[in-house]
């Protein structure tokens, strides 16, 4: 019995099996090094699946033994390995960090259980992107969402209750209508394994209940990925969570769901049904366009650092769908990229918002004002991570766009590739925001005496930061697994 | 093709409606958790009455019967059921937290007394 024949399951296992160790053990710091041994070994595990696909091969896993379609198969492809090894890497640079991070935020008593809703958390969202089963792909939908809302309800202010209340009611209406749509499918093809159900499908796609099936489908994951305008309950929930549950949810859960999407809309249905019979390229075109310059717009007028993040976010998707709606492999290459890049840039700024928040108290911009004098480092770290956001060339943010602009063009849409940089003009509007009031701005009194967040904070952000420089500069693991992947799609998806 | 044969379709989607209407319309919180457990439910017939054949029996083999109704169904729905269940039980510890700082469930209210707060400027 060689282990790494069974690296599918341990990938999901690990974390699973971490999370009622952590209850067992009540204390919060023999919770974390659990919790933080899992999501190392979860983070290994995602490195060899990637290797071990980097040629294009696909790594099949039959849960139990029972061979697929009747059993549960674990499926690891290019594109699978590439959202395994984000969301793992997430976690793992995450979980120092939340260490030093709730000991300000969440009282002591709770810690143990943080770190086993962070556990579960990571164990649904790994799942979603291992699995090759559709309603498998439902229960870790859920148990990734039933921890975020936990983890979003720890928050210090009141209003975290709130928004976990809200991001519960539209996620269970979205995993509802998922499971609606799989159940569809189900009727009509009798399988659950979605390669099979990809072979059956064949013959009856025109069918009206498989049309249902997608637009339930579509409908049910975008609201967990929150494109316009289905993005409701996202700006409450990334600023009242915790900060590295923000961190942490914004860098993975929305792209897992894109992950999903992607999934079903490809190995599933099939890129010339989808794309080419259907209108949905256009619809998709014109929710991305809507959140590019809507959610921007909107963002450039938040008075919180927090909740003007997570408006960017919201665009922020907008590009990764406009990408979809092209149907062209570099459209979908500039899709995937941009999902692993903004993971980064997201998840390594609301670190740096963490660390400011540590020390000043507070997210809202008026507390933060002058914070470039007290944490310069921290503040460099924002900026940068503004920088990619708009999409600079040198930080990560520009591989995605550059492609989106390229897929245009290709495509003689040259209008789209204007659209692409006037939505990164309103990025800089409220990257500046911050700029503006960092270091113009007196310091506010709350800042005065402080000094830098410690360095338990500091370096995992400094980490992200790294990232952003670095997965800017040498694309080959970033846009090489996207391009790699955007091929497979393409071929597969006929 | 009449209505009969179509009657547990129809009740799915009576349901689905129904649920989804009290979800969006209502602005009491428990009342909303209910909506959502009604949309839930209309799921579990979705998938529970296809899989049943009239005069089928269990999947057991024997000479006697020749009809089966297919399990997978019932054995997904249990699975989706305690998703449900763990839905419910959370929205109500929010819904229990919520009323406890806030002293109301009703939506319009909560965001009234949150209105003009700054924005998180937590202890």
């Amino acid at each position: 019995m060689s282990l790494a024949l069974h690296l599918p399951a341990l990938q999901v296992v690990i974390p699973l099996i971490s999370a009622p160790l952590a209850v067992l053990v009540r204390r919060g710091g023999w919770a974390f090094l659990i919790v933080t041994a899992a999501s190392w070994a979860a983070l290994a595990a995602a490195i060899a699946l990637w290797l071990a696909t980097a040629d294009g091969a696909t790594i099949s896993y039959a849960l139990g033994n029972w061979p697929p379609p009747w059993g549960i198969e674990y499926r690891v492809d290019r594109l699978s390995s590439f959202v395994l090894l984000l969301v793992s890497a997430t976690a793992a640079i995450v979980l120092p960090y939340a260490r030093a991070s709730i000991e300000r935020e969440i009282p002591h008593a709770q810690h143990y259980l943080f770190y086993a809703m962070f556990a579960l958390c990571l164990t649904g969202l790994l799942g979603i992107a291992i699995t090759g089963d559709a309603f498998n792909a439902f229960v870790f939908l859920e148990i990734s969402s039933l921890s975020g809302y936990v983890l979003i309800a720890l928050g210090r202010d009141r209003r975290a209750l709130v928004a976990a209340y809200q991001y519960l009611i539209m996620g269970s209406i979205g995993a509802t209508f998922f499971v609606i749509g799989v159940g569809l499918l189900y009727l009509m093809t009798g399988t659950l394994n979605l390669a099979d159900m990809a072979e059956r499908i064949g013959a009856i796609r025109e069918s009206r209940s498989v049309l249902a099936a997608l637009a339930f489908l579509t409908v049910g994951i975008s609201l967990k990925l929150a494109l316009f305008p289905l993005h409701q309950w996202l700006p409450n929930a990334y600023t009242y969570a915790p900060s590295v549950v923000t961190a942490f949810l914004a860098a993975t859960a929305t792209k897992v769901s894109i992950y999903l999407l992607i999934r079903f809309y490809y190995s599933v249905f099939g890129e010339s049904f989808v794309f080419q019979k259907l209108p949905l390229p256009e619809i998709m075109l014109v929710m991305s366009i809507a959140a590019m310059f809507v959610a921007s717009l909107v963002a450039a007028f938040q008075n919180d650092l927090k909740r003007l993040l997570a408006y960017s976010s919201v665009s922020q998707i907008g590009y990764i769908t406009l990408g979809l709606s092209y149907d062209t492999v570099n459209g979908l290459t500039a899709s995937l990229v941009h999902m692993f890049n903004h993971a980064v840039t997201k998840g390594g700024l609301f670190l740096f918002v963490g660390c400011a928040v540590a020390v000043a108290g507070g997210s809202s911009l008026a507390r933060l004002s002058g914070l470039a004098r007290v944490m310069p480092l921290t503040s460099f770290g924002i900026v940068l991570g503004g920088l990619s956001l708009i999409g600079v060339p040198g930080t990560c943010g520009f591989i995605g766009k550059w492609y989106l602009i390229l897929a245009a063009l290709e495509k003689g849409q040259w209008g789209l590739a204007m659209a692409v940089v006037t939505s990164s003009l309103l990025a800089v509007a409220y990257v500046w925001r911050f700029v503006e009031t960092a270091y113009f701005r007196e310091p506010h009194a709350s800042l005065a005496g402080r000094k830098e967040a410690p360095p338990a904070l500091l370096a995992p952000a400094l980490l992200l930061a790294g990232a952003m420089l670095y997965f800017g500069l040498e694309t080959s693991v970033s846009l090489g697994s996207a391009a790699g992947a955007a091929v497979m799609l393409m071929a597969v998806g006929k | 093709m009449n209505f009969g044969s179509h009657f547990s379709y129809a009740m799915t989607v009576f349901l689905m409606m129904a649920g989804l209407f009290v979800v969006i319309a209502r602005g009491n919180l428990i009342k909303q958790l209910v909506g959502l457990g009604i949309l839930q439910t209309s799921v579990y017939l979705l998938y529970i009455a296809p899989g049943k054949l009239i005069g089928g029996t269990a999947p057991i083999i024997s000479a006697q019967f020749q009809i089966y109704s297919n399990p997978l169904p019932h054995v997904l729905i249990l699975t989706a059921i305690v998703v449900g269940v763990a839905t419910l039980a959370l929205g109500l510890a929010l819904v229990v937290r919520i009323r406890e700082t806030y002293d109301t469930i009703e939506e319009d209210e909560i965001l009234a007394r949150d209105h003009g707060e700054p924005a998180h400027d937590g202890a």
